[in-house]
Formats: structure tokens, sequence, C-alpha cells
């Protein structure tokens, strides 16, 4: 008797790559994959079935088919990828809490798997080197991506409060790279000229795609409680980052850097926007002790691995690049296959 | 100086040219009549082996080749009045001889090679190839973005090349520094360095580093305040030279790292105290710093700084403006902003920079950090031994500047 995983968000790639990677596991009966919009590619043996995580359809979904593990994975990060802020927060924040309504109704439910994130820690300048998990944001996220996260997470502990017989693992993952993955922070990276904020380096973390996949495998199968922060070991700062992509870049005063934002959003430009702007001021870092000691999962890939292994992808820059940038192609793994469960 | 080349302006044809007739044209004798006349100014230079030369061949002063031209005082080159003086003495002039300057067979490739060497040995020493290949590298490293930083974004090869070394020639050579008791600084594990706060600007904590980077070799850490990280550039240095927020998790995240961190309790209340209450320490924050030595069990260990207080005494402060700038004081100094730019120039005050004995912490167990009594008590300790400190060096000196 294997286990029965209920995965939201698969159609989007790192959701279906999830979904089929949990069905490749012998530990697993089977696996459902949810979403609004069918997936564009193959999921392999997941059942797909289409329905709206901000209906009540998705309770009987979990109670019909006597699903025990619930992998959420469908809090968007970019806004035009949902049809516009308004359409992103309500898919975010109210399917959240019908997801969460739901589990707290279905009496088989033995875990739940939350796809988190480092923002919300927020980015300011009275943050600490290094986030740990019990840290709150010293400046409030109130906008975008990280405003829902925060509501998310705060939605989910108060369902790990009322249904304490289910382990809820919170994945608070620092921004995840590689050559697939498209978030707007790799859209910001692709960038011909990359503007900056004059003055300001921030310090930024990455985690490899194929570590994103290995620690929600890993979560799902393992079953601990808590919340772990996920990130490679080591810190780049962007300036370091921009010059390994061999990316021109170009400083901007902080207060032009928003009106730069919405301005090149006009022109049709993605990658710039202006709640990146305080994470590309700032910086962030989180301690992933943790997740090493209690998750008991390790990272294939350090912060700069990770990052050499994305800087593949991108076109060349004006700038010659390191040599070392192409060192990330000889322990490339295929993905799927990482072999990250640590 | 005395084979500089000089490349003379004007025709360098010889004299007469365009007359067609052997004599020089009248412009010419008066340049070459303006020779001798020099030679006799009572203020040329009589050792000089170039005003020598021209006197026994006055006709080669028109050879560019010769540097007695400029080695004359500029006052006394050939100018009019100089010269009318002079011509009707000399009825007779001299007649020059000129040589053509030809087209040499150019520098030999072995002296343009000794001349790169010499300059390569002269701007990087004895072992000019394994600087100069050193520094290429260093170069192609912070181009390409190879080169690594730590959690808290310390850069110690921007550090060491560029912060230290801008720091080193002011602290050694402008405020004199003197270290003492440097033995007390353990060579290698967890410290915290306590020190007093002083000077409008933090100077003090720029030496102090240097100071410790020279006599152990560590890189003292710094704990700013948020201040610091908000502000442009001045919070990306701050970060790349090693510091970083002054909060209790940071603060003990580093020292249970093993490193060395500075941290100057007093803040903005120390550095932007008014002159009168010099060497009068503030009080010292919330004794956060002691609790996250006892947590860590780390030595504390107390540094004073003698010198720091003169090198921009703030007499007054104009509180409006800062707030308007969201600073805690724009410091008012009998030079600043009286003369500008220039009165940012520190004083050049003589430091005295000692390190007391370390005080211990490990003998407390972990939860005495939350006995306040106890962290009180401490603090008072390193402020009090801190305090005696600077009073002892404060009689030993004999001046503010000596």
């Amino acid at each position: 008797m294997g286990r029965v995983v209920l995965v939201t968000g698969v159609s989007r790639d790192l959701g279906g790559r999830i979904a089929r990677r949990i069905a490749a596991d012998p530990a697993v009966e089977r696996v459902i994959g949810v979403d609004v919009v069918p997936p564009r590619g193959d999921l392999g043996s997941v059942a797909f079935v289409r329905a709206d995580i901000r209906n009540p359809v998705i309770a009987k979904v979990i109670t019909g088919q006597d699903v025990d593990t619930v992998v959420h994975m469908s809090v968007q990060a970019a806004p035009h990828a949902v049809g516009g802020r308004s359409s992103m927060k309500e898919h975010n924040v109210i399917g959240t809490m019908q997801l969460l309504a739901a589990c707290q109704k279905a009496a088989g439910l033995e875990r739940l798997v939350v796809k988190s994130s480092s923002a919300v820690y927020g980015s300011s300048s009275r943050d600490p080197a290094m986030f740990t998990e019990d840290m709150g944001a010293k400046r409030m996220p109130r906008t975008g991506y990280a405003k829902d996260v925060l509501e998310v997470e705060g939605y989910v502990r108060g369902f790990a409060r009322r249904r304490p017989d289910v382990a809820v693992t919170m994945l608070r993952a620092a921004n995840s790279v590689g050559p697939r993955v498209s978030s707007p922070l790799t859209n910001y990276f692709r960038l011909p000229v990359v503007p900056t904020v004059l003055g300001y380096d921030a310090r930024l973390q990455f985690l490899h795609e194929s570590d994103l996949l290995g620690v929600l495998q890993h979560a799902t199968l393992g079953g601990v409680h808590g919340t772990f922060n996920v990130a490679g070991d080591g810190v780049l700062v962007l300036s370091q980052a921009l010059r390994r992509l061999g990316k021109p870049s170009l400083p901007v005063p902080a207060f032009a850097f928003t009106s730069l934002s919405s301005v090149s959003k006009q022109a049709g430009v993605k990658g710039l926007q202006a709640e990146l702007a305080d994470f590309l001021t700032f910086g962030r870092g989180v301690d992933t002790t943790r997740m090493r000691a209690v998750l008991g999962f390790q990272p294939t890939y350090t912060t700069a691995d990770a990052f050499a292994d994305f800087a593949r992808t991108v076109p060349p820059g004006l700038l010659p690049r390191p040599t070392g940038a192409l060192r990330g192609q000889d322990d490339r793994t295929p993905v799927g296959a990482g072999g990250s469960r640590g | 100086m005395g084979d500089a080349e000089v490349i003379p302006l004007g025709t360098r044809g010889r004299p007469g040219r365009g007359s067609g007739s052997g004599k020089p044209s009248s412009a010419a004798r008066s340049l070459a009549g303006s020779a001798p006349a020099r030679k006799k100014a009572p203020r040329a230079t009589p050792g000089s082996p170039d005003e020598l030369q021209g006197v026994d061949h006055p006709a080669d002063a028109q050879i560019p080749e010769q540097g007695a031209e400029v080695e004359t005082p500029s006052g006394e080159t050939a100018q009019g009045p100089a010269t009318e003086e002079t011509t009707p003495e000399q009825p007779h002039v001299p007649r020059l001889e000129v040589r053509d300057r030809e087209p040499t067979g150019g520098i030999p490739v072995a002296d343009w090679l000794h001349a790169l060497s010499s300059a390569a040995v002269e701007v990087f020493g004895e072992r000019w190839e394994q600087r100069l290949a050193e520094l290429l590298a260093f170069l192609r490293r912070r181009l390409t973005g190879e080169f690594e930083v730590d959690e808290y974004g310390f850069d110690a090869e921007v550090t060491e090349r560029f912060l230290l070394a801008a720091v080193r020639p002011l602290a050694q050579k402008w405020f004199r520094v003197e270290v003492r008791g440097a033995e007390n600084i353990p060579t290698d594990g967890g410290a915290l360095v306590v020190s007093n706060h002083s000077g409008t600007l933090p100077v003090d904590g720029l030496v102090t580093m240097v100071s410790v980077h020279d006599s152990t070799g560590r890189h003292l850490r710094p704990l700013g305040a948020d201040l610091v990280f908000r502000m442009p550039v001045i919070g990306e240095m701050a970060r790349k030279g090693g510091a970083t927020l002054a909060c209790n998790e940071d603060a003990q995240r580093m020292l249970a790292g093993g490193e060395l961190v500075g941290v100057w309790p007093e803040g903005f209340k120390g550095i932007g105290k008014p002159y009168s209450d010099r060497y009068k320490l503030q009080r010292f924050g919330r004794g956060g710093f002691v609790s996250a030595a006892i947590r860590t069990g780390v030595p504390i260990i107390p540094c004073s700084v003698v010198g720091a207080e003169e090198i921009y005494p703030l007499v007054g402060n104009m509180p409006s403006l800062a707030r308007l700038l969201g600073v805690p004081y724009i410091p008012i100094t009998p030079f600043f902003p009286l003369l500008g730019p220039l009165g940012m120039v520190p004083l050049p005050s003589k430091w005295l920079i000692e390190f007391g004995e370390p005080i211990r912490t490990d003998a407390y167990d972990g939860g005495a950090a939350d006995d306040p009594m106890l962290v009180f008590n401490v603090t008072d300790q390193v402020r009090e031994t801190i305090q005696q400190t600077l009073y002892t060096l404060l009689m030993q000196r004999r001046s503010v500047f000596y």
C-alpha cells in the first residue's frame, strides 16, 4: 500500500516535473495532478484532474481518491503567467485557503508539503546576515509575491495548529535557477544590459532546479514536520553574478529603479519588476542548518554551481566570461534523476 | 633632472634661414645673445654642469638636446627686457654652429627592454614578474567575478588590496598609530574586541581594523549600525570590508564561526559627542555584546583608542538638516563646513591603541546570558577597564599631536 499524492499546479513546468518524479518513486502508489488548465507536456503515470483549487470541488478529489499527501506547488511568482496581479493574488491566497479548508476536512490526510519561498523574510538594511527559520521579516513585504507567500504561510500555520496529526512541511526555498527556470529573477538576468541599484551590492543565494525538485520529493516522502530554509551553500553578490554572466550592468539610483521598471514594463520588456527592487538592493541570506540537521537534505549544487549551470543557458553578454562558468557541464545531472535525496 | 630632454618650440632650423643670407636673423641673434646674458645672471647656479657647459660654448645654447634653457629659473628665460639690455654690450655675436637633427636609428630594443624592466622594478620591487602576474590575475578575477565572498558579503581580496591599503598610510603616517598589547588578541578562535568610539566619523574603526590586521594578521569584523547598511556605497563597502549588522543574531553567528569581531557599543552617542566630552565613555548600549560573548563563550578584549577624539573636534551640530537627511547628526568642526572639503582633512593627532587583557566569559554557563544583572556587571567591567586605560594613556601622552 503506497502513498497517494495530490500535486497542485501541475500545468506549470515545475509542478509537472515534481509530479512525474514523485510518481516514479516505488513508495508512491499513485499521483493525482490538479490544475485549472491541462498541462502542456506529458505527465506520464500521473492522473490529471482538471479542478480549480479555489473551488470546493477539490475537497471531493481529496476525500474521493483517499489522498494522504498533498503537495502544494501552486503559489505563483509571476503575475503575467496567470493574467495579472489581482488574478495572481486570488489564485495564491484564496486558492491556498480553499485547499487547506479541503485538507482540514480530509480525515485520511497525513502529510502536507507547501513550497514557500525565502521571500517571506523580505529584504531591508536591518536584516541579519542569515535568516534562521524562527526569525521574521524586519520589514514586512507589502506587495506582490512576497506578501502572498507571507499570507499563505499564515494560513498554513493555522492549518497546522488545527490539524496537529498532519505533518506539515513548509519549504522556504531560495530563488531557484537553472536551465529551465523562468521566474522574474531569471528573466532579470537574461536582460542584455542589467540595471542594478547604484551603491548597493545584494547578497544572493540560489537553489538549483534539480535540488528544488529533490527537496520537494524528499519532503513528500520523508514527512518531517516543520519549516525549513532551502538554499545552495555559499553566497554570490549581484555584481559578481553579473560578471560571471558576462553581462554589462547599468547602475541606477535607487529612486529611479522603480520607475525604470515601470517604463520597461510599458515597453514590453519583462524581467525588471519593482518588487525585485528591495531584493536587488539588500539581498538576503538564509541559514540552512535545519535543512541538513532536521530535514536531512543536502543540495547537490552550491549557489555558485547552480548559477554557473544557469549561466550556460543565458546568451553570452558583451563582456568576457570566466572559464570556470562551464564547469557545471561535467557534473550536470539529468533532470529528474538528481539523486539528491540526502 | 639634469638630463631632461628639452624640446624647444619654433623653427628649429638654422638661424637666418628665411632671409637666405648667411647672417642670422635679428630674432636669432637676440636669441643667441641671451645665452651669455643668462650665464652672468647672479642667480644662476654656479655648480650646475649644464650652466658651465653653456659658458664654454655659448653657441650651443640653441641645440635642443641641452638642458640649459630650462635649468635656469623661469624668471630669467629669454624675455624682452633682459635681451634688450644685453644686446648693446655685445656687438659681435658669435656665429652659431647648428647641427641638423637627423632622424637617428631609434632607441635600440635592448634599451627599451631595460627601461621597461627597470620601471617594473621601480613599481613592483625586485620580484616584479611575479607581482605583475599576480596583479593581472587579480584584475581578471575581478572582471570575471571568479572571487569568493563569505556569507556576510566579506571580500578578503578587496579588503586587503584596497580598503586596508588605503587606510594604512593614514594610520601609520598621518596618525602615527602606536599599538600596545596586541598579544592580548587571540591568534585563532572567536573573540570580541570592544572599543571606545569617537571622532565624528568612524575613522577609529578603520584604523583599528588596520592595526589588528597588521599586528595579528587577522581580519577584524566590525559590527555596524543599520544606518551604515542603508547608505549607498558606504553600505556596500562595509559589507565587502567584513562588517555586518550589529544585532545579536549576526554577532553570535560570527563569534561562533571563530571570527574576531569588533564592536563599538557607544555607537552614535560616542562618535557624535561634543569635543568638550572627549574621553568620557557614553552608555554602553544595552549590553547585547556581552550576552553574545557569554552565549558563545568567547573572550572580550577591551580596546582603548586615544587620539581619535581630536581628529574632528565636534563643536556644533545641525540637527534640523540632520533630521532632513535622516542621519544622527551633521557635524560642525572648527574647519567644517567653514573650509568646505578642506575641512574634512582630519587633524594629525597622535594615536595610541591599547588592547587590554581578555575578559573570559567561558566560565559562565549558557543561561548566564539571560541574567540581566550578570550582563550589566560584565558590561560595567568592560566599560571601566576601557575608561581607566584611556586615563592612563592620556597621562602618558605628552601632546595631542606628537
